[in-house]
């Protein structure tokens, strides 16, 4: 079970990550400016296994992978959102953080809440309600499963 | 069933009929990569062993974010990016011509039909020469490096037909900021705009280029003009049979059509702090301004800048505004300067700087504090964009920076 860490509808990565932290030589350098405009505590009381959900279009703006990345790096176990922007969605699954789409979910859970997301069957627990989520594309699951375009270019 | 202009350029480079929905991988004519991501891009490709870059010659570094260097280390960028340039025989290397997104067609690279990717969404911009151009992340750019191809999904396609004259004082930064505004940030999402009719023909290739820069802040994938004569001659190569053949059939199926008559244009402003929160300039009419920014990749031509020298002529920007203008490219800064519009500038108490991304990605000179309003004319006004989450951006076109700068206060051209 992880936490889950909401977010509104069409949240950038500027907000992801500002333009002025991508000089950092590393995302581990980064990672603590993490929605620093929108939730400056978030990097702080994030844990490894909790969730961002998200409204629609999650990511858009720049093809910044640290947006990503950063979440990745602060454990998130994956974004849950009603949609996503197209490069934010590409570099999710090629770093290897699962993006999910559920039309559902935003609306029923609160901040703080605690949820399960099953991949293999496409399923989150939560409140004691099972609702199903988007599967990904047998091209991206592959790149995914193997870890992220590295692992998955060294096949 | 006939087929979409998208689908008709990624058809022709895989060699066979694609539909939306279909995955090809497709090989990479251009793969461009920005200052910013360059030493991610270079250290991912380590991570992946490959011996070699597959396709040096494809490939263009650009520096312009960070140019002139702001901050300690953003130097280190370009030393990563000569370092990696030597070591793999890459030959395009721009470190002071201008931004990316100008230079890729502008420099004579992208051409109608080919396909290329950058590591920096506004890549669509090369939509305007009928090119299929997207931003992708450092990762998958590293991967292109070593194999010299991606896979892609043939997107579905949404048709923006505009046909008329535009009003006078009506640019097409207003259109494609209306065009936002009807379809939402996220109203094209996984898909190719094409943008066709009688005010499209009409249009300068600059013109176009300010559109296709903006179909992502739409969500799409691509934003596309169909290449025409102007297009052949912008680019130098011939108007032959092969690029005659990169239009759509009649019979192409658009997930959306959007059909607008150009008299119903006015300017428009994308209002704090979202692209598709569009409202007429007379809507916002008196509010105080501190900065106006005129330049980046979406209006900083030799048009934009000569129609914002046009109304400020013989004039004076406010006392209290500072009126920064970044030409986008070299070439475009030395056009400015030969024809007087730099010296009208100049004279009407603008700040000239240097060709880059300047102000726009929040780097260059002119970062604002709490509460402070800006008029830009860039293509994003996301919190903390231009410096502290509580500015103020306003997007608007080069002809109403232009008549805020003399007011003080938004006001239409």
């Amino acid at each position: 079970m992880g936490k889950v860490f909401k977010f509104d509808k069409d949240v950038d990565t500027d907000q992801i990550i500002a333009s002025q932290y991508l000089l950092f030589p590393t995302i581990d350098e980064m990672k603590m400016h993490t929605f620093e405009s929108l939730n400056g505590e978030f990097a702080s009381k994030v844990k490894p296994g909790d969730f961002v959900v998200a409204d629609e279009n999650f990511g858009c703006g720049s093809s910044r992978e640290q947006a990503p990345s950063v979440l990745k790096a602060l454990g998130v176990k994956a974004v849950v959102a009603k949609s996503f922007a197209r490069i934010f969605y590409r570099n999710s699954i090629n770093i290897g953080m699962p993006v999910i789409v559920s039309k559902e979910l935003y609306d029923v859970v609160k901040e703080g809440d605690e949820m399960e997301l099953d991949l293999e069957n496409g399923t989150i627990t939560t409140g004691g309600a099972t609702y199903s989520c988007t599967k990904l594309p047998a091209k991206m699951q592959e790149i995914l499963d193997q870890g992220g375009l590295i692992a998955s270019l060294d096949k | 069933m006939g087929h979409t202009l998208v689908e008709k350029i990624i058809g022709n480079k895989v060699g066979h009929e694609v539909k939306p929905g279909d995955i090809v991988t497709v090989p990479v004519d251009w793969c461009m990569i920005d200052d910013i991501m360059v030493p991610f891009a270079v250290q991912k490709f380590q991570e992946m062993g490959f011996a070699k870059v597959a396709k040096p010659d494809s490939v263009v570094l650009i520096y312009d974010h960070f140019l002139p260097a702001t901050q300690v280390d953003d130097t280190r960028h370009f030393r990563v990016g000569d370092e990696f340039a030597e070591k793999y025989g890459i030959k395009n290397i721009h470190r002071t011509d201008g931004i990316c997104h100008q230079l890729m067609t502008e420099a004579g690279y992208v051409k109608p039909g080919d396909i290329a990717f950058g590591t920096d969404s506004h890549t669509v911009t090369y939509g305007c020469v009928g090119a299929f151009a997207t931003g992708i992340g450092y990762t998958e750019m590293a991967g292109i490096l070593g194999t010299g191809e991606l896979w892609v999904r043939v997107p579905e396609s949404i048709k923006v037909e505009i046909n008329g004259k535009l009003p006078k004082n009506v640019m097409s930064k207003d259109v494609i900021l209306r065009i936002i505004g009807d379809l939402t940030a996220s109203g094209a999402t996984y898909q190719s705009i094409e943008f066709t009719g009688s005010t499209i023909d009409e249009m300068s290739i600059a013109s176009r280029m300010t559109m296709s820069n903006m179909a992502v802040e739409a969500g799409a994938k691509c934003g596309l003009f169909t290449p025409d004569e102007k297009t052949c001659e912008y680019c130098n190569i011939p108007f032959d049979d092969s690029v005659k053949a990169l239009n759509a059939d009649e019979d192409a199926v658009y997930s959306k059509v959007l059909k607008y008559d150009a008299k119903d244009f006015v300017p428009v402003l994308a209002c704090p702090s979202l692209v598709d929160n569009i409202h007429p300039v007379a809507e916002a009419k008196g509010t105080k301004v501190d900065q106006v920014f005129l330049g980046s990749c979406t209006n900083g031509r030799l048009e934009d800048l000569q129609t914002a020298a046009a109304i400020l002529k013989g004039k004076h920007v406010a006392p209290f505004v500072k009126m920064i203008v970044t030409p986008a490219s070299r070439k475009i800064y030395r056009q400015a300067l030969s024809d007087g519009t730099l010296q009208t500038l100049s004279d009407a108490g603008c700040i000239i700087t240097t060709p880059g991304c300047g102000l726009c990605c929040g780097r260059g000179g002119g970062i604002l504090s709490d509460d402070e309003v800006v008029v830009a004319t860039n293509n994003r006004n996301f919190l903390g964009r231009m410096g502290t989450s509580k500015v103020k951006i306003y997007l608007a076109s080069p002809a109403t920076a232009a008549a805020t700068a003399i007011a003080g206060t938004i006001t239409e051209a």
